[in-house]
């Protein structure tokens, strides 16, 4: 990965690799930090974009209002939209389930679906049109026919 | 029944390497007893490289594959390309709601020398709404021969198929209907068919699709997380209901192998060739050796073929 997030990857990528009962032991802490890394990475895009990340709650959660304003006139963002509210179902699931087994599981899918948040964010910080064609519908040189326009 | 018998507008990539998607989605109707009346003389619905360059033109040229289903007599059209199927359905919108899209429209049409299609005269749908609509769960559940033996499934439904939420009006209308945001129909049929449905949380996940040979490494790692999680669920299998998502899937499944030493497992097979084994066709009927996903071995363990 060349793009911003390769810490945020690392960890990830330890934190499938640990063993159950290591992620059954520390699980609301690490069901945390996975919320802690999705927002990192949509601060990473929010500040690209020359804003200033919120610190409001949506729905209860910051990661769903970060999600919102990176949206915010760039439809194609909405291709992560799934991906953040899946990530807080899993945060969810593991503080209602009883079982350890369920509880590692359930967190082991959830770093994944971190993972896939943070690579999607690598790859919009890397080419913005990613998402443009299919998610949001619109052609994947608009903002280059738009760069084009103003510059004659 | 509704839906029996509807126009059939296969597109482009049906035709290529979409072929085993186009055979089996043919066959399983046939097998259904489903009418499909191809489109005449229909045209590329716009896709990637149209859109790219003149999306108003795009509209255009789907519109008239809506036109050409008006004049054949038909008020549905069924687009099994999630590709196809968005395109028409963004048709359908920006005709109901573009003033500048339905002048070039008009224009293109009075010069081509055909009628202008206007909005509200066919409905676009997909193959699962085809089947879900016209044979549904029940209906399925009694023309099974054999079935797939409890098979694990993930199902991946990709972007194209329900986002952006606008031009899919008919979704999230509450129980029975699809959702855009945790779509169920393909679960829904193939567990009717004797499937075990994985719970799988990137179902609509991003591919890279539409990166997929400009920024190719981007692709593969969407894709590789996308068959791992698969593989975390538990599943065999990753159904697809989209050409471009199949390809994209089984060529970064070789390709994160090859690039960076990364294997998976999970086969990947068209919901329509599952469906077909599920309803006793052949393997070769559904042209599962099509795929470049090896998948037969699994299969025969299985005693699905």
């Amino acid at each position: 990965m060349n793009g911003p997030l390769p810490t945020a990857m690392e960890r990830l990528d330890a934190m499938i690799a640990m063993p159950g009962a290591a992620l059954a032991s520390a699980a609301v802490r690490l069901a945390d930090e996975l919320l802690a890394i999705g927002e990192a990475a949509l601060e990473s895009w929010v500040r690209s974009r020359g804003d200033t990340p919120t610190e409001a709650k949506s729905e209860g959660f910051r990661l769903l209002a970060l999600h919102r304003q990176g949206a915010r006139g760039e439809p194609s963002f909405n291709a992560c939209r799934e991906t953040c509210r899946e990530l807080v179902y899993h945060r969810n699931c593991v503080l209602a389930a009883d079982d350890a087994a369920d509880v590692a599981k359930t967190l082991r899918l959830g770093a994944m679906v971190t993972r896939h948040l943070v690579l999607f964010i690598d790859g919009k910080l890397e080419n913005a049109g990613l998402g443009e064609f299919c998610c949001s519908s619109r052609p994947v040189r608009q903002r280059d026919a738009a760069i084009a326009a103003a510059h004659p | 029944m509704k839906h029996q018998r509807v126009a059939y507008y296969p597109g482009c990539a049906l035709e290529g390497t979409g072929h085993a998607y186009n055979r089996s989605t043919k066959a399983v109707g046939k097998a259904l007893g489903l009418d499909l009346v191809e489109l005449k003389n229909w045209n590329c619905c716009g896709a990637m490289e149209v859109k790219n360059v003149d999306p108003k033109l795009q509209t255009y040229l789907s519109a008239r594959n809506l036109s050409i289903a008006e004049d054949m007599g038909f008020d549905t059209v069924m687009a099994p390309c999630n590709g196809c199927y968005h395109n028409l359905k963004k048709a359908e919108y920006d005709l109901a709601n573009d003033e500048a899209s339905r002048e070039v429209t008009g224009r293109l049409s009075s010069k081509a020398g055909h009628k202008t299609y206007e909005a509200g005269k066919v409905e676009t749908i997909h193959a699962l709404d085809w089947i879900k609509d016209s044979v549904g769960e029940e209906g399925l559940k009694t023309r099974i021969k054999g079935g797939l033996k409890g098979l694990k499934i993930a199902n991946y439904y990709g972007c194209m198929y329900t986002r952006p939420r606008h031009i899919f009006p008919e979704k999230d209308k509450g129980p029975g209907s699809e959702s855009t945001y945790k779509p169920h129909y393909m679960d829904d049929l193939l567990a009717a068919a004797g499937a075990e449905i994985v719970e799988y949380p990137l179902k609509t996940a991003c591919c890279g699709g539409a990166h997929t040979l400009s920024d190719s490494d981007t692709s593969t790692r969407l894709v590789l997380n996308l068959l791992t999680t698969a593989e975390a669920c538990g599943a065999e299998v990753i159904a697809t209901e989209c050409p471009t998502c199949h390809t994209g899937l089984e060529m970064h499944q070789m390709r994160a192998e090859k690039v960076f030493g990364q294997k998976t497992t999970v086969k990947i097979l068209y919901f329509t060739q599952l469906l077909g084994m599920a309803l006793g066709l052949s393997a070769r009927k559904v042209g599962v050796h099509e795929n470049m996903s090896e998948s037969q071995d699994l299969l025969y363990e299985r005693g699905i073929v």
